[in-house]
């Protein structure tokens, strides 16, 4: 599933720019926040699940039998 | 819904699969309501119900998009009961979003963040989808039960907003709990409940 390069690119900048992964200090015209956005969504998905969720998981294995 | 009962190993892919995906979740759920906390919560209800839902699921197909739009109608009905209502933690956030390591701007994360929670929310979660979801528009505009058109306008007034208020660093302080921010959302829930959402279809 590709990520769509066009989201990342404000006009006119290249696509490398946006898409390298480091976010770097520029004017705030630069897609930067674009990055961030993916920042954001990446840290929480990186992050290590709580038990309170392999809890949940297994108790629906266990309503299944 | 059990017409089709799966084989045990039929049950352990959806167990993995459904695993596999409680991270995006979990991220999903948290660029929607900003409260870390009752993010999780969402999730967990999302994955009871999506557990209860198994045998709608069509195995090969996308278990993210499939339980994005679980999550998605799970958010929308308690934003309906107003359960968000006024919630929404600015000291919370800001904590959240200083804390990953090696981030070199984490003020202006921050700021998309909040800049991010100040959208209408089906313009934030078109953005969140397609920005940070890495779905393509057709599929989330399957996720949203809208038109592709629609979840591409959505996305460039996300974005041209976006760049906006960071470009101006005026970022409004704006309530999340504003019924009329969400009537759109809420009339494309209708839509979904109506059958032209992916979840409804299968």
């Amino acid at each position: 599933m590709g990520h769509p390069k066009e989201l990342l690119v404000t006009d006119g900048k290249s696509p490398d720019a946006a898409s390298s992964g480091k976010a770097k200090k520029s004017n705030p015209n630069d897609p930067q926040w674009a990055d961030g956005l993916r920042q954001l969504y990446d840290s929480v998905v990186d992050e290590p699940l709580p038990d309170s969720f392999k809890d949940l998981l297994s108790k629906l294995d266990g309503e299944a039998k | 819904m059990s017409e089709s009962k799966r084989t045990a190993s039929e049950q352990a892919d959806f167990k993995r699969e459904l695993t596999e995906v409680v991270p995006h979740l979990r991220a999903f759920a948290r660029g929607l309501c900003g409260r870390p906390d009752m993010a999780d919560d969402l999730v967990q209800e999302a994955l009871m119900k999506a557990w209860a839902a198994q045998e709608r699921f069509e195995p090969g197909t996308s278990m993210r998009a499939w339980t994005f739009v679980i999550l998605r109608n799970a958010y929308l009905t308690d934003m309906r009961r107003n359960r968000f209502r006024g919630e929404y933690d600015e000291g919370v956030a800001e904590r959240i979003l200083t804390a990953p390591a090696g981030q070199e701007e984490p003020v202006h994360l921050s700021d998309m963040h909040r800049a991010l929670l100040t959208l209408p929310p089906e313009r934030r979660e078109a953005l969140l989808l397609v920005g940070a979801g890495g779905f393509s528009y057709e599929e989330a505009a399957n996720i949203c039960g809208c038109a592709v058109g629609t979840i591409k306008s959505r996305v460039g007034r996300a974005r041209s907003a976006l760049n906006a208020m960071l470009e101006s660093g005026d970022i409004p302080n704006r309530s999340l709990d504003d019924a009329t921010a969400h009537r759109a959302i809420l009339e494309e829930l209708d839509n979904v409940a109506a059958g032209n959402g992916i979840a409804a279809a299968s």
